[in-house]
């Protein structure tokens, strides 16, 4: 098995030290517009995911759009994307939004959904507003099902972002389609580890940030 | 891309039988993992349920591997298992499946609330008939959630294997991309996008008539 003179070749090659091919580059490229879909992401499914929570209607509207939008093939919308809007960031972000979205509502709706409804009603009662309850009781109460689904959703799009490249775009899966393309097993093994350890890394960045980052009175155990 | 349509539906009338073998191929590829990592996660959960210890760092090596990006993966198994072939496609769509539905399993069975154990128990049941009986049927609920979330995302990312040479309906993303011809492209959408959604009804049915007594959605992941 060649695998590790795999390894060497790839990471030893000097383009992928610097320019345009080096793996710092394409590291920066990959995380700029996984970072920019899942900003959009936050910014379009997080209020109101908040909102239908805590009015209760539409949930299970929600929950069956999630479903479906999680039948739709991400290469499809890329490459249909890029024949309608012509390749550019917004023929990537489209469907990496469209990925994103519907964890992020699900996790807001759910997690607002699920606050004790005594200490709803205890809020309420000393006279907190509506507005009040949801920014004070509610979306602290929905802040872990939040960040599990900020997770759920940021390993997904980074996973997905090499489909990009197949588009043209650049990001780590450019080591792997342009090795595809060539036979140079090398470059696409590289590319793929790659890939796989800024996953990795994401989901570790993301458990921890969930162990310390939350007030001591939300750590419960969580299934 | 001019005045190309978006879709041309003499291309679809013209090609139906093609389509009809991409559905095919992509079913089988796509929800085969899913019957195989069933077939692994029933007694992996019983085994994690007995020998309590075993299931945490199961636990956290499925979570690992389900972080890891089909495409990646397809990748790197290539070297081991050969381009274009099914079981580079299906060995990780097999292990995405079983890292939905190991959780689930040891939910489902841990759901049996110890009052009825111990009743069947006292009833006269032994280990192996308790289990057929009254633990394995209370698992279906999550198992039946389990199945949907796993045979859904199965059968989206299987279309990633066609950059690899085995996708069944991804070919038509790759044929529609090279020649700027959207059709194909649209044309799978909506046939993956189908065939999730009508996985996930016979899944839905599944359960109502194994498990009528489970009108409460469990929950998935």
């Amino acid at each position: 098995m060649n695998v590790f003179s795999w390894l060497s070749d790839f990471f030893g090659s000097a383009d992928r030290q610097h320019g345009p091919d080096s793996i710092v580059h394409r590291i920066t490229e990959h995380l700029v517009f996984s970072g920019e879909a899942l900003g959009w992401a936050v910014l379009i499914a997080v209020p109101l995911g908040l909102l239908l929570g805590y009015t209760g209607k539409a949930a299970g509207l929600v929950t069956a759009l999630s479903g479906a939008a999680r039948a739709l093939p991400t290469l499809g919308l890329v490459t249909l994307a890029v024949l309608l809007a012509g390749v550019g960031e917004t023929a990537v972000l489209v469907p990496l939004v469209a990925l994103a979205a519907p964890v992020l509502l699900v996790a807001a709706c759910e997690g607002v959904r699920s606050t004790d409804p005594e200490l709803r009603d205890a809020a309420r009662g000393i006279g907190l507003t509506h507005r009040q309850v949801l920014l004070q009781v509610c979306v602290p109460w929905a802040l872990p099902a939040l960040l599990a689904g900020l997770r759920t959703a940021a390993v997904q799009v980074i996973a997905t972002a090499t489909v990009a490249a197949y588009v043209g775009l650049g990001g780590l899966g450019r080591y792997v389609v342009d090795g595809l393309a060539t036979q140079d097993f090398a470059q696409t093994f590289g590319g793929a580890l790659l890939v796989v350890l800024l996953a990795v890394a994401t989901q570790v960045l993301f458990a921890l940030l969930l162990r310390f980052a939350l007030p001591a009175g939300l750590r419960r155990p969580r299934g | 891309m001019g005045d190309e349509p978006l879709v041309r539906w003499n291309w679809v009338r013209s090609h139906l039988g093609y389509l009809r073998g991409l559905l095919v191929d992509h079913a089988e590829i796509s929800l085969l993992p899913v019957l195989i990592g069933l077939l692994i996660a029933v007694p992996l959960g019983l085994l994690c349920t007995r020998y309590g210890r075993l299931y945490q760092p199961l636990a956290a090596l499925f979570n690992v591997i389900y972080a890891l990006p089909a495409l990646a993966v397809f990748v790197v198994l290539i070297p081991y298992t050969g381009l274009a072939t099914q079981a580079t496609v299906m060995i990780p769509l097999t292990c995405y499946a079983l890292a939905v539905l190991l959780p689930t399993t040891v939910d489902g069975l841990r759901a049996v609330p110890e009052p009825v154990r111990q009743a069947a128990t006292a009833l006269g049941y032994g280990p192996w008939r308790r289990l057929a009986a009254v633990e394995l049927p209370a698992a279906v609920p999550y198992l039946m959630a389990g199945l949907r979330v796993a045979a859904v995302s199965s059968i989206s990312l299987a279309s990633v294997g066609a950059l690899v040479g085995r996708g069944g309906l991804g070919y038509l993303f790759m044929d529609g991309f090279q020649r700027t011809f959207p059709t194909p492209i649209v044309a799978g959408i909506v046939l993956v996008a189908a065939l999730a959604l009508v996985t996930d009804a016979v899944l839905l049915l599944a359960r109502r008539l194994l498990a009528p007594w489970a009108r409460r959605e469990a929950v998935g992941r």
